[in-house]
């Protein structure tokens, strides 16, 4: 568990009668890229989302740097909600990165940045709002400071995302097909922050249709099906043929137009 | 009719002007109030801000003022006429605005809430700078709209004996006899503020950003 910066533990989630996670245990080394593909209603945003505890699993465990998120079990072995405080601070280590963006709309670029430094870290405004121009130049968007989410187009939003997520200096940082509300031409900006990232040595877990860069970025990668984690594996022995039939299926289904080369 | 008269009226609209305003502003910050009771899930809270809405919205303000004014003095309290038809109006236009902004609570995206616990904020940061902002947002139009209502409801305050425009116009009739044009002249009067009122929210809608708005 040591080496790892998240460990899930026969994690199941059932949403009513029915089960989305079936018994997922995956672990997430530290300092790589873990990208989490199949096909969509599979689980994979549910799993991340439990990763963040916006989704509360209804059995088994998550370690984020071996604390344990969201629930702790007591001398009687009985799961119990862990305090705010400790929430937080576990949630601290965590940058999430979502589909839709999530920007703020009455906020600036800059005011989305540095909002948390100032409310949670309790910056001033001048330190928080340097602090956040180095995230925004990260990203190639210190020009754009001032504007509202509605004047950026969407990848410039999902940049801002990113700078906001990094500003508080996590560990780990989750995306949630951070490209997938992106207009085709869009998504290069994007994936080119994360590969940035990637090769500073950001431990990411990436839920992703975009599988040429889940080939070429990640360092593992996990194929979820009707809820069940078929399997974890390293790109090369992933892509190899012959391949899990699901996944095959899946590959035709689903691989975008120019990516099949890199597979 | 002379100008003279006409400048009783104008004097009296600001009594009307301020206590609106006054009201509307300390109805707002109450509604916000109930709103975060609404909100909190502790549920001696949010009952209290339920049944507070259903009274004063159910019950007309004119007697809400008749009942406060003659309320006061039987519990030893003695304020101007002005604060009590503050308090009145406050009262009134908290519970309508509340409802109000149910809607506009209700219309914030759950992502934006979720971005605000990634960012760890607390319950109480994400409700003031996040809910509150994008709430008040969407509500604007609704905000505005109460607003003109106010304006127009404030001639009911005469009843616990402040003189704002309607109660002058009255005294002015009065003493003059010449209904017509003076209460022509106080419609007028109302219909001005009203319009500044509606032109000035659309512009704030328009420039807002987060809105409809850049
Ligand atoms: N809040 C929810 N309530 C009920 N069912 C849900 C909820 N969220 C997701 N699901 C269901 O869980 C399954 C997995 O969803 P999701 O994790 O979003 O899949 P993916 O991200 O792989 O497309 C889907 O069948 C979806 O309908
Ligand atoms: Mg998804």
């Amino acid at each position: 568990m040591s080496d790892n910066a998240i460990s899930v533990q026969h994690l199941v989630k059932r949403f009513g009668e029915t089960t989305v996670l079936d018994d997922i245990s995956l672990e997430i080394p530290r300092g790589q890229v873990s990208c989490l593909i199949g096909p969509s209603g599979s689980g994979k945003s549910t799993l991340l989302r439990c990763m963040a505890f916006l989704e509360e699993a209804t059995d088994g465990s998550i370690f984020i740097e071996g604390a344990p998120l969201g629930f702790v079990y007591d001398g009687a072995g009985k799961r119990q909600r862990q305090s705010a405080t400790e929430l937080r601070k576990v949630r601290s280590q965590i940058g999430m990165v979502f589909q839709q963006f999530n920007l703020w709309p009455h906020m600036t670029a800059l005011g989305n940045v540095s909002a948390a430094l100032r409310r949670v870290r309790k910056l001033s405004r001048a330190e928080a709002e340097e602090k956040a121009m180095v995230q925004l130049r990260k990203v190639g968007l210190e020009n754009r400071a001032g504007h509202y989410p509605s004047q950026l187009s969407g990848g410039q939003q999902q940049r801002v995302a990113i700078a906001r997520s990094l500003a508080l200096e996590p560990k780990i940082m989750l995306f949630d097909e951070p490209t997938s509300a992106l207009d085709p031409e869009l998504t290069g900006e994007v994936l080119n922050v994360m590969r940035g990232l990637a090769s500073e040595g950001m431990t990411m877990v990436v839920v992703t249709h975009e599988i040429g860069f889940a080939a070429t970025v990640g360092n593992q990668i996990s194929f979820l099906d009707q809820g069940k984690l078929l399997f974890t594996d390293a790109p090369s022995k992933v892509f190899a043929k012959p391949r899990h039939p699901r996944l095959e299926q899946f590959l035709d289904t689903y691989l975008d137009r120019g990516a099949s080369t890199l597979v | 009719m002379s100008w003279k008269l006409f400048n009783l009226l104008l004097e009296a609209s600001l009594m009307t002007i301020f206590v609106s305003s006054v009201s509307i502003l300390i109805g707002l910050f109450l509604a916000i109030l109930l709103s975060a009771a609404n909100l909190s899930g502790i549920r001696p809270l949010q009952w209290f801000a339920k049944f507070f809405i259903s009274f004063f919205r159910g019950t007309p303000l004119l007697v809400q003022l008749l009942l406060l004014y003659n309320l006061l003095p039987v519990i030893g309290v003695q304020i101007p006429s002005l604060v009590t038809a503050i308090i009145g109006l406050s009262i009134c236009t908290a519970a309508y605005q509340a409802e109000n902004l149910r809607g506009g609570f209700e219309g914030v995206p759950t992502g934006l809430v979720e971005s605000a616990d990634m960012a760890g904020f607390t319950p109480v940061q994400t409700f003031f700078h996040i809910r509150v902002p994008i709430a008040l947002r969407l509500t604007l139009p609704a905000l505005i709209n109460e607003a003109i209502l106010i304006l127009k409801a404030s001639s009911l305050v005469s009843v616990v004996g402040l003189i704002e425009l309607t109660r002058m116009a009255q005294n002015l009739v009065a003493s003059t006899f010449m209904p017509l044009e003076i209460y022509a002249s106080a419609g007028l009067i109302y219909l001005v503020i009203n319009l500044v009122v509606a032109t000035a929210g659309r512009q704030l809608e328009r420039r807002l950003p987060g809105v409809g708005g850049k």
